[in-house]
């Protein structure tokens, strides 16, 4: 979330797309009600069925899966049309007016950009740039009238997003598209406030990526991001799915968001020069200027003494990545038979990977398996998949059990940034062990065993520092150690020391590029000289906005809404709403209060985008595979031609060839899959169908359908179905419901279905998983699987 | 007159989430129950002993779209409250701050309670098929939380705020002034009800409304069961002391009721098809 | 940590923090009182389930989680919790839990249970020995990359920041490449 929880109450709407929060995030909800009670905000639902979060919504738009980008793209048409765009922050804090380089085109009949290379399915993206002066900084035109400046450019795009070319695509009627457009659009008034609250919906889809590039166009238009009230606001998954990402545990990133070297990075410097971006673009921060100094803490914090800048602080010792790693490549990979060996920790593959069928049968594959976890799961028992002879799987499952949430202490990351800390309450039952004592057990193992008999390159085993003593870890120490912590006397640009050696950095800006001081994750600065901050449980809220500063602590350098000098005015340097500012300039002591500031210097000296190198917000945005503005295409399986563009799919995605990753037609499968969840059970359901009182809320995997549907095959609600995809089959409840309605596109009618993916064959409630349906294919950019559109059928069991 | 405590259930706010349901089961220890999907998100399908509270799921749908609404279902606590009125060994109560108490202990199983109660709340609990004798359950308002000071564990739990606790007076206000401020800014809003504030005395639980009571299966005059209710009594009240001094003949008629909430059961677990309760 | 005594009626939802009782106000001495079923939640928590973070208290009796509720001073939820986290108590004794070390032998049809002692050192055992076989140092066109293929990590959102830290820096170290999570789902 650019913002966070409570902010959500600050809102004048919500346009909440892409995600269910009643159902999925029910406390969310108390701040939809806040925002209500305080702002007297609208609320207004978009999704392919009538939701727990529509019931309570102002407006209920229906969506067909997969049509976000053709739905926004009219938007943002609409918003420039009728000039409800905010002017000043466009013009201002975005790349609106910045001059597109001559080579970049888009071909609308197509939705194609240049430079596409069709055998490599990929785009040579050298165009996708600004015009430059002589010194290199990008050309502008703030009056957003010349004929090459994005503004005019997002123009042209979105020209043939019509209200009706729009509803035929996503089977909203014009009038209630309008009734979005004008209700959200709103927004874009200086002093108001729109938010975006997405989650699943948005990025699982093989354009994912676009899905909310097209929510940030939006809401840069509109002058939504920084503002309280406003931002894009990803609502993620499991209470540290926020916290795991930050740590980096991805196949392309390192702690804190660095990237992994790559082949081409044959040393420290090369590495550097890669990824540090610079910029000429007056006013601009470019925050990620100090790559230097969070890759050599990184390295101090892994490689300690050892790591010298003789030896580039031992960059080499650390892999380098030589293709795509990302969790379908890994699954095709172990399907394939190159991966021996897995440890999977706290993770339920066997039900929440896609194509459940090929992933199980992959899991079966390997030489050995370790599962830790609090529950006896789908994977750890794949063996045993009901239907598959265990003694013909050779695979080696060792089942170490986990201590429970209240049985081990360390900090976890909600989704609005906040660490916070959790304490233990009990000793862990029976013969549980934390992560972090199962961890320290292997790895001393692991050491011992490379002392004793080497291998290959055991100095990145030998050399890491590992002194957590012998049993459970100390939380605190590591997180000092993910912190950062000086290793020599620090002294700032006066001279005047600032941190003894041995003693925690204030924070990230006091990291340094020369060895002195070690950090395992520059955005994580929870320890600080001060202390444990995630323990803070301060209830006081001088700001009024509910940044609750004090509570806990927040990434980055506990800044709760983050770009926040995007809501202060370019022209008057006070704050767009005064009633709900998040910063305020003091003349008086020249500092600003409320949040932490984005750089505390005077309004007007420097950009809000601290993290670009051009210092604003991207409506043209580079750095994506498929195109610098989303693009509509239909899902890889879809009932429908794609009624904007020629193109079809996304051209970018990557597609597998297994014998198992097979596509469905629409003449067999003519009707629309979808999954999700519900809002008593978890995930893949390892945390929920084994609790009693969950278990009897929903007992049993469902499909929910529309009534249309239902008759044309017969169906009664309750009785049991079955659903079918090109990859698998699964048996359900029918929920025969109106909330779910057959889209009409273009006089054709076409039906959709939702399924749960929470079940599998252990736990209390057992069934199928929706996933044995889902396509084996990801997002262009991401990789995010494709489970909420695909092609089924639905027949009385 | 003390002063008294209630809860207002908004069902304009209300997102059907059930967290009241499972914190209900959370802080008395009730199990849960073997349940099937009915084609419906409700479980399980109506109160027991194991389940003092839960929500229904309630679907409509005509020319203006669609509705999905949800009610929670509990003991209403009623001023008058025909179930302590008629139950005879003082089991249930109305307590002075508004709520209607249980003592299991003091149960003896007769079941009029269920048979008065204008809301068919009260469950009894066979405790010996055999022997024929059960126990009462029901929502007490959490009456050990409150009567320590802290609010019913169901509205503390409420993810939306739609479930308020505090000073009856304070929550008939409440009530009043959310009916006013919905009817203005809604355009459905000319229905908008608050539900208890005057029935049966005052209930303890109030609804905010968004449709008639009889959407939602309230009785808009549940009145004349405390009425028969009080009859009862009074018929009963002269032959009292007789009726409890002839133990065989209370414990006839307990019988015969208990046989039949067996008998309903029964009735219950073969159509469910897999059980109504966890044996 | 716990909370103390003084903070026990305001952190329980206590009717001291309605705030239109009128001061004064001594429920427990208005008809009867009944006892507390269950000890209250006095160590602070943040839910397991979904990403709100919200804060829960702990009540433990004898060892033994027997209650968890909302934190009443959380400010995000103030209290609330939804179905799931309401439901937290019935995770960690739960019967259906493996709290044993449990091991499966290739073509077997059964688990097998096992100590610590015996689980770590065959672990490390296949760790080292898939790592060391799939392991490549150099490209073919000479190119230092120190990495294996051979063996995969998945997880962990729903471990702590600090475990997670230290499964990735034991990855890397390891030269894993296939490390992903939950989080490209």
């Amino acid at each position: 979330m650019t913002n966070h929880w409570i902010d959500i109450g600050n809102a004048d709407v919500i346009m909440i797309i892409g995600s269910n929060p009643a159902e999925n995030h029910p406390i969310s909800w108390r701040w939809v009600e806040k925002a209500r009670e305080k702002n007297g905000a609208k609320v207004i639902s978009v999704d392919p069925r009538y939701t727990r979060t529509s019931a309570q919504s102002d407006i209920f738009v229906p969506l067909r899966s997969g049509t976000d980008i053709a739905f926004i793209g009219g938007m943002i048409k609409h918003i420039i049309e009728n000039e409800c765009y905010n002017r000043d922050y466009v013009a201002e804090y975005t790349n609106g007016s910045f001059l597109v380089d001559k080579g970049y085109e888009f071909d609308p009949e197509t939705g194609l950009f240049s430079g596409y290379n069709e055998a490599e399915r990929a785009y040579d993206t050298k165009n996708w740039a600004y015009q430059t002066d002589a010194e290199g900084v990008p050309t502008r035109d703030t009056s957003l009238t010349h004929p090459d400046c994005v503004f005019q450019k997002l123009r042209a795009h979105y020209a043939d997003y019509t209200p009706e070319a729009v509803s035929e695509v996503t089977g909203t009627p014009v009038e209630r598209l309008l009734e979005v457009y004008e209700t959200y659009s709103a927004s874009g008034e200086p002093g108001k406030s729109g938010t975006i609250m997405y989650a699943m919906g948005a990025t699982q889809h093989t354009y994912g990526t676009q899905n909310v590039r097209s929510y940030a166009v939006l809401q840069l238009l509109l002058g939504n991001i920084g503002l309280a009230g406003g931002g894009v606001n990803a609502l993620r998954g499991l209470h540290n799915v926020q916290g795991s990402t930050d740590m980096c545990l991805l196949f392309h990133i390192l702690p804190g968001y660095l990237a992994t070297p790559v082949e081409a990075d044959q040393s420290l410097q090369e590495y550097l020069d890669r990824v540090t971006p610079t910029t000429n673009m007056p006013g601009s921060v470019n925050w990620w200027q100090h790559t230097p100094k969070y890759m050599v803490s990184l390295l101090k914090a892994w490689y300690g003494e050892a790591a010298t800048a003789e030896n580039e602080f031992g960059f080499n010792w650390l892999p380098k990545n030589g293709e795509n790693y990302s969790y379908i490549a890994l699954f095709e990979a172990m399907y394939a038979g190159d991966i021996k060996g897995l440890i999977s920790f706290g993770t339920n593959p066997a039900v929440s990977g896609p194509n459940s069928n090929m992933e199980r049968a992959a899991l079966r594959k390997l030489d050995w398996m370790v599962a830790i976890d609090l529950w006896p799961t789908e994977t750890a028992n794949v063996w045993r998949e009901p239907g598959v002879d265990s003694t013909a799987v050779d695979t080696e499952v060792f089942l170490l059990p986990a201590a429970s949430f209240v049985e081990r202490e360390g900090s976890v990351t909600n989704s609005g940034r906040w660490i916070q800390w959790r304490y233990k309450a009990i000793e862990p039952v029976g013969d549980s062990k934390p992560d972090t004592w199962i961890a320290n057990m292997i790895w001393l193992e692991l050491r011992r065993l490379y002392e004793q008999e080497g291998g290959p390159n055991k100095e990145a085993i030998l050399n890491l520092t590992w002194d957590y003593g012998d049993g459970e870890p100390d939380a605190e120490q590591v997180a000092r150690e993910i912190s950062g912590t000086a290793l020599a006397d620090l002294y700032d640009k006066e001279k005047k020391l600032v941190a003894r050696a041995g003693e925690q950095v204030k924070n990230f800006t006091e990291l340094k590029d020369d060895g002195s001081t070690a950090c395992g994750n520059w955005l994580y600065n929870y320890y600080t000289r001060e202390g444990n901050l995630a323990k803070r449980r301060d209830t006081d809220d001088p700001s009024g906005i509910g940044l609750y500063s004090n509570w806990s602590w927040c990434w980055p350098i506990n800044r709760r809404i983050i770009y926040n000098r995007a809501s202060i005015r370019p022209d008057t340097g006070r704050p767009w709403d005064p009633e709900d500012a998040v910063i305020v300039w003091d003349p008086e002591t020249e500092k600003w209060v409320g949040d932490v500031p984005d750089g505390g210097t005077p309004p007007g000296t420097i950009l809000p985008f601290i993290m670009k190198p051009e210092g604003v917000g991207r409506l043209f945005g580079m750095g994506h595979v498929d195109g610098p503005f989303p693009v509509h295409y239909e899902p890889w399986e879809s009932p429908v031609e794609n009624k904007l563009h020629s193109t079809q799919n996304n051209p970018c995605f990557k597609i597998w060839n297994s014998e198992m990753d097979l596509k469905g037609e629409k003449e067999e499968f003519p009707v629309i899959g979808t999954t999700y969840r519900v809002s008593e059970m978890m995930q893949t359901g390892a945390m929920t169908r084994f609790l009693p009182w969950l278990v009897e809320l929903q007992p049993e995997l469902f499909v929910e359908m529309g009534q249309e549907l239902a008759e044309e095959r017969g169906i009664v609600s309750g009785e049991h179905v079955k659903v079918r995809s090109a990859r698998g089959e699964v048996k359900a409840v029918a929920v025969v419901t109106p909330r779910f309605k057959p889209f009409s596109l273009n006089g054709t009618s076409v039906h959709e279905v939702g399924i749960l993916w929470h079940y599998g064959y252990q736990g209390l409630a057992t069934g199928d998983s929706g996933n044995l349906l889902t396509p084996h294919v990801g997002d262009a950019n991401t990789m995010i699987p494709e489970y909420k559109a695909f092609l089924c059928d639905v027949q009385k069991a | 007159m003390r002063d008294k405590v209630a809860t207002l259930i908004d069902l304009t706010k209300c997102v059907g989430c059930r967290a009241c349901q499972v914190a209900c089961k959370e802080w008395n220890g009730l199990e849960g129950q073997t349940t099937s999907n009915r084609g419906t998100y409700e479980n399980p399908p109506s109160l027991s002993p194991e389940t003092w509270t839960k929500i229904d799921f309630i679907e409509s749908s005509g020319e203006e779209g669609v509705d999905w609404t949800f009610l929670k279902q509990q003991c209403l606590h009623c001023t008058d409250a025909a179930c302590a009125e008629v139950c005879p060994t003082k089991a249930l109560r109305t307590h002075p701050l508004g709520f209607v108490s249980l003592e299991e202990d003091r149960c003896n199983g007769c079941g009029y309670c269920a048979e008065f109660c204008p809301f068919g709340i009260p469950q009894m609990k066979i405790t010996s098929l055999l022997a024929g004798t059960a126990v009462a359950s029901k929502c007490t308002f959490c009456q050990d939380r409150l009567t320590s000071g802290m609010e019913p564990i169901c509205s503390k739990s409420c993810p939306a705020g739609a479930i308020s606790f505090g000073l009856r007076n304070d929550m008939v206000l409440k009530g009043e002034e959310r009916v006013a401020a919905l009817k203005e800014s809604r355009d459905d809003g000319a229905k908008i009800n608050l539900y208890g504030a005057n029935l049966l005395g005052g209930l303890g639980m109030m609804y905010v409304l968004p449709d008639e009571p009889g959407a939602f299966g309230l009785p808009s005059d549940p009145s004349g069961s405390y009425s028969l209710a009080a009859a009862w009594q009074g018929l009963l009240q002269p032959l009292g002391g007789i009726l409890i001094g002839v133990g065989a003949v209370t414990a006839g008629i307990n019988w015969i009721i208990a046989r039949r909430m067996a008998n309903q059961a029964v009735a219950a677990r073969a159509e469910a098809g897999k059980g109504a309760d966890r044996d | 940590m716990e909370v103390t005594r003084r903070q026990f009626l305001k952190r329980t939802g206590g009717l001291a923090a309605v705030a239109a009782l009128p001061a004064g106000v001594a429920l427990a001495d208005e008809g009867k009182g009944y006892r507390l079923q269950r000890p209250l939640g006095t160590i602070p928590t943040t839910c397991t389930y979904c990403s709100v973070g919200c804060g829960a208290l702990v009540g433990t009796e004898g060892g033994k989680v027997v209650s968890i509720e909302g934190d009443p001073d959380h400010p995000i939820n103030q209290g609330a919790l939804c179905s799931k986290g309401m439901a937290m108590a019935q995770i960690p004794h739960n019967p259906e839990r493996v709290t044993e070390v449990l091991y499966r032998a290739p073509g077997s049809s059964e688990w097998e249970e096992k100590t610590w002692d015996w689980a770590i050192p065959e672990i490390a055992r296949r760790i080292k020995d898939s790592r060391d076989a799939t392991f490549t140092d150099r490209t073919p066109d000479g190119k230092v990359v120190n990495r294996t293929e051979g063996v995969a990590f998945l997880g962990g959102s729903s471990n702590t920041n600090e475990e997670c830290y230290l499964w990735v820096k034991a990855a890397r170290a390891l030269g894993l490449t296939y490390i992903e999570h939950q989080a490209r789902l």
